[in-house]
């Protein structure tokens, strides 16, 4: 098993790699120079040129490449700017701030509106996939089957602005949605991400359910249930300990993938729900052509995608004896 | 074999699947050895049949004649023509003449292709074009194989078991073969159908003069089936000879015992054989016993099979043709030690 | 409890297992009957589709109860199991009646160890601790010729071949030292070899505990091994019934013919064609009229007045021995003479 997580971790550092590199030669493939933004309107030669090495974008691009990745490994000295220490993703061109303080101080955001929703999707997917389940070919069934197939159907950016105008302006029945730090207070933590939660969660619940239950309805007709049946076990013994046990590792799968993808992925999330977090970092730093923010959001959404796939196989190993792994 | 130059000549053919593991970096760190070192010749309109239980080899022994799969070592000469590493173009003649029927009639046929889609299928890629057209060709090759012609225009599902396996035959019929090979053509389906297909290949290998490579793990049909028997066990050819020599005056070990564990549907209370019951299970394939694979589960294995891997030769006793890969050959009076499985248990 | 004199250890009486499904009713078991008894050995023979698997299911409980309707009675050791709850049926299943099945990788659970597997059977019926169970599965394992028991025990199926993991498996079947055993196909799967191993050891647990089997199988040459009697079945019907040597020696079946027809042979002369059944195996959907086997069969036109497509026969059974046919007893005697000629010339 550790063998196994050491060769991923190595791969997932390749795939990170080779990453950061595509995004820094996208960037200089785009017909814009973010030294003339911050040159202003009465930009000289001289001052364009000057900024250009403050920026550091004066070297050629492998060299700057090259540079920033020494930087994340082993720090980096930007002079006037000061030391940044290991792992230093540099400063943002826009305003000038550390690139991994502005993220780390933008993660919990994320991380809170991700989270919260897997909680509300998972008990409420995996539940009524349960229940659908157990009930084949019952009304409950049929109702949760074509529920699903409605809800996967929708989009955030539809749900999402269709909520806040019902549920915020028109009947006021939830807070305009915003972020406040756990730790500062709960309570507004709570009622702020409430509306974000539950919208993505009508959203991936149709998934979750239509998965469980087909899961479920597969392992249930495996032989070895019929064989636990067959030992006197008890229907929901079998129900949690066999099938449930078996539906388990491709529910795990996709959740792994959801999870990396929220977190990687809030740009539209935040954006519909005007959000302060990582999503809208990355709208935010393509807008203003600053390049090591954007270099450092996309290697954190990669890393988290790459994360939780690790975390996926090292579960299903868990769950499942015949892929584990020497 | 009348003929001195065989239809299919294999020597010394070899398989090896390398298995990757290791750290940090994959690497081959194994090899599982399906198939080692075969010799045996098919005469033209010849069945031979090759037995054996699970893992050894026959079933991978079949994809290599077929080229479906590329061969690690040895030579297999169709008609004179070594085909051991040809590519696709010097394939293609050979690919015409010999066919394949598969197991699963249900997985090998095509869902969505009607049935003289299927069947017209190899001679459309062959650029075949039959005098009266494919679709005649196929009616009659739907005839040949007990089907009504008139369901040309039905799919897969719309037939049962046995009908489909004879939709995978009158496939392998399209391109009028000279080989045919067959693996376990007839297990999946029931008794009284069973039947049915093997008196249809038996009609066709005697009508056709098409040469059969019959792969099956019952040794009861292979007897029906095929003129000649080869034996396998974990990759090797451990008895091979002709039907009436092999099944009446068996001389490997293994052949003895496999045929005494055949059940016979008798109501006798002598069993028509002794009875060997063999313990244990079939080495793995990844690192089979030194000398005589079946060693370790034979009642007469010495010092010397350990050591010494037997050829497959023509022992003494045996008859023109019947060749025998053991240092103690069985005779018929040999009376062997039988270990009951009982044995184990204690 | 004991069973008495009277009363066979298992009967069944004219069971009827219908599935509704979306094309129609299917008649998976239409009117069978048979007795078991103690210590004895009933082999169950039929194609596809015979309803052979249908009715061990069903003897457990464990068809799908919501699309079936079921008709006749199951009494095991004189206690009626169809009318028997959910939980009585728990306690009995894996105690008193115990199943073993042909596909022994799919059949045991691929999460739990087969030490755990054994052992949760005996203390689900005995209430054993945790510690004991496992001292028990590896006592069992010990005994259907597993070797090192006491490490094979915390191995997962997968790691188990073929023929170990059946052995596993007639080990949980066993454990709570079941009176009644059902085995459906269970040597189907695997290599001859193996084979033998596995019935040498059903007949030796059956000679130590007494156990009843019914084991189910296709193969006539299996039956001919481990059978006492014999039991055909064709299109959901028991179409003949007799002890083993009755049906091997002189079937009386046209079917039971058929099938002895349809078997290549390692003795006699090896250039003889089989003589396969014509046709395919009948629908349960919508069943020939009259004699299911009727449209497979070679001597129905035989039969005066066409009463092979109208009526169905019945099953005439005198002291365990009889047939569901409707040649006369002369006719039968000449056809089977026929058919014993071809088969040995």
């Amino acid at each position: 098993m550790s063998r196994f997580l050491i060769r991923r971790v190595f791969g997932a550092l390749v795939i990170l790699l080779i990453i950061s590199a595509i995004t820094f030669g996208l960037f200089y493939a785009i017909p814009r120079d973010p030294a003339m933004m911050s040159c202003g309107k009465n930009c000289t030669p001289d001052m364009l040129a000057q900024i250009r090495h403050n920026l550091g974008i004066d070297h050629p691009i492998p060299v700057q490449y090259w540079d920033w990745l020494k930087g994340v490994f082993v720090g980096r000295d930007y002079g006037s700017f000061g030391n940044c220490n290991a792992p230093c993703l540099g400063y943002s061109f826009a305003n000038r701030e550390p690139v991994l303080g502005t993220i780390l101080d933008r993660l919990p955001t994320t991380l809170s509106l991700a989270f919260g929703a897997a909680i509300v999707f998972l008990i409420f997917g995996v539940g009524a996939g349960m229940l659908a389940a157990v009930k084949q070919g019952k009304f409950l069934d049929k109702f949760a089957s074509s529920a699903s197939l409605f809800g996967s159907s929708l989009q955030i950016y539809f749900v999402g602005y269709i909520a806040m105008f019902f549920f915020v302006a028109k009947l006021g029945l939830f807070a305009q949605p915003s972020y406040t730090p756990l730790s500062e207070d709960p309570v507004s933590w709570f009622s702020g991400l409430l509306l974000p939660w539950l919208t993505l969660a009508i959203i991936f619940t149709a998934n979750y359910t239509r998965m469980t239950r087909s899961q479920l309805v597969e392992q249930l007709s495996e032989d070895y249930v019929r064989t636990a049946r067959a030992k006197g076990l008890s229907r929901a013994n079998v129900f949690f300990r066999f099938a449930w046990r078996g539906a388990m590792g491709p529910i795990v799968t996709v959740f792994g993938i959801d999870l990396g993808t929220l977190i990687g992925g809030a740009i539209i999330t935040e954006s519909t729900f005007s959000i302060q977090g990582i999503g809208r970092l990355a709208v935010d730093s393509v807008n203003k052509s600053d390049l090591p923010m954007l270099l450092g959001v996309t290697v954190l959404s990669a890393g988290a995608i790459v994360f939780f796939n690790i975390i996926v196989d090292a579960v299903y190993a868990l769950i499942d004896p015949r892929i584990r792994l020497a | 074999m009348s003929n001195t130059n065989p239809l299919l000549d294999v020597t010394g053919l070899t398989k090896h699947f390398p298995v990757m593991g290791g750290f940090p970096f994959k690497r081959k760190i194994g090899a599982v050895q399906a198939v080692d070192g075969l010799d045996f010749q098919v005469a033209e309109g010849e069945s031979l049949g090759l037995v054996g239980e699970s893992g050894c080899g026959k079933s991978t022994t079949g994809r290599l004649i077929t080229r479906l799969l590329e061969p690690t070592g040895g030579s297999i000469k169709y008609r004179g023509q070594d085909i051991t590493h040809a590519g696709r173009k010097q394939l293609a003649p050979v690919r015409s003449e010999i066919q394949m029927i598969f197991q699963d009639p249900y997985a090998s046929l095509n869902p969505r292709q009607t049935v003289g889609k299927i069947i017209s299928g190899p001679m459309e890629i062959n650029g075949i074009n039959p005098p009266g057209g494919h679709e005649k060709r196929v009616r009659e090759l739907l005839e040949t194989v007990g089907l009504n012609p008139e369901h040309y225009n039905r799919f897969p599902h719309e037939f049962s078991g046995g009908q489909r396996q004879r939709i995978g035959v009158a496939r392998a019929l399209a391109l009028e073969p000279k080989l045919i090979v067959a693996d376990e053509p007839v297990s999946a389906l029931d008794v009284s159908i069973q039947a049915q297909v093997v008196n249809l290949l038996q009609e066709l290998q005697q009508d056709l003069g098409i040469a059969f490579v019959f792969i099956a793990h019952d040794l009861a049909v292979v007897r029906h089936f095929s003129q000649r028997v080869a034996v396998m066990y974990l990759g090797k050819i451990v008895e091979i000879a002709d039907r009436e020599d092999l099944y009446d005056n068996p001389r490997h070990p293994y052949t003895r015992a496999l045929l005494s564990a055949v059940p016979e549907a008798t109501a006798d209370d002598i069993p028509a054989r002794e009875r060997i019951r063999l313990t244990g299970d079939v080495p793995s394939p990844l690192n089979p016993p030194s000398g005589c694979r079946f060693r370790t589960r034979c009642w007469k294995a010495t010092e010397k099979c350990a050591t010494e891997a037997p050829p497959l030769v023509q022992v003494a006793g045996n008859k023109e043709g019947h060749l025998t890969a053991c240092h103690y050959p069985e005779t018929h009076d040999t009376v062997p030690a039988p270990r009951l499985s009982k044995d184990v248990a204690a | 409890m004991t069973s008495t004199d009277q009363q066979p250890f298992l009967s069944v009486r004219d069971l009827k297992v219908h599935f509704s499904t979306e094309d129609g009713v299917v008649k998976a078991v239409d009117g069978l009957s048979f007795d078991l008894a103690k210590g004895k050995t009933l082999g169950i023979v039929g194609e596809s589709g015979s309803g052979k698997s249908v009715t061990n299911l069903t003897i457990l409980g464990l068809h799908d109860r919501d699309r079936t309707s079921i008709d006749g009675e199951i009494l095991l050791d004189g206690k009626e199991l169809l009318t028997a709850s959910e939980r009585e049926l728990e306690q009995l299943r894996g105690n008193k009646m115990s199943m073993i099945f042909q596909d022994a990788l799919a059949s045991l659970s691929p999460y739990h160890t087969i030490g755990k597997q054994i052992g949760e059977t005996y203390r689900k019926h005995t209430g054993a601790s945790k510690k004991e169970a496992r001292e028990r599965a590896i006592e069992m394992l010990r005994r259907v010729g597993i070797p090192q028991p006491d490490v094979r025990v915390d191995d997962y199926p997968h790691q188990f071949s073929g023929g170990m993991r059946q052995r596993a498996m007639i080990a949980m079947a066993l454990v709570c030292d079941p009176e009644l055993l059902i085995a459906d196909e269970p040597t189907t799967a695997l290599d001859v070899t193996v084979q033998a191993q596995i019935m040498d050891l059903l007949k030796d647990l059956q000679q130590e505990f007494g156990t009843a089997i019914i084991f189910i199988t296709h193969d006539l040459g299996v039956i001919a091994d481990i059978a006492d009697d014999v039991l055909v079945m064709y299109g959901g019907r028991c179409v003949e019934r007799g002890t083993k040597k009755e049906v091997l020696r002189a079937p009386q079946h046209p079917y039971t013919w058929g099938l002895l027809g349809s078997m290549p042979s390692l003795e006699g002369p090896v250039d003889v064609p089989l003589s396969p059944i014509p046709g395919s195996p009948p629908s349960l959907l919508n069943p020939p009229s009259g004699c299911r086997f009727h449209p497979r069969c070679t001597f129905a036109e035989k039969v005066q007045g066409g009463l092979c497509s109208t009526e169905q026969p019945l099953l005439d059974i005198t002291d365990g021995r009889g047939s569901a046919c409707h040649l006369t007893d002369d006719q039968r005697r000449e056809f089977f003479a026929d058919y014993a000629a071809t088969r040995s010339h």
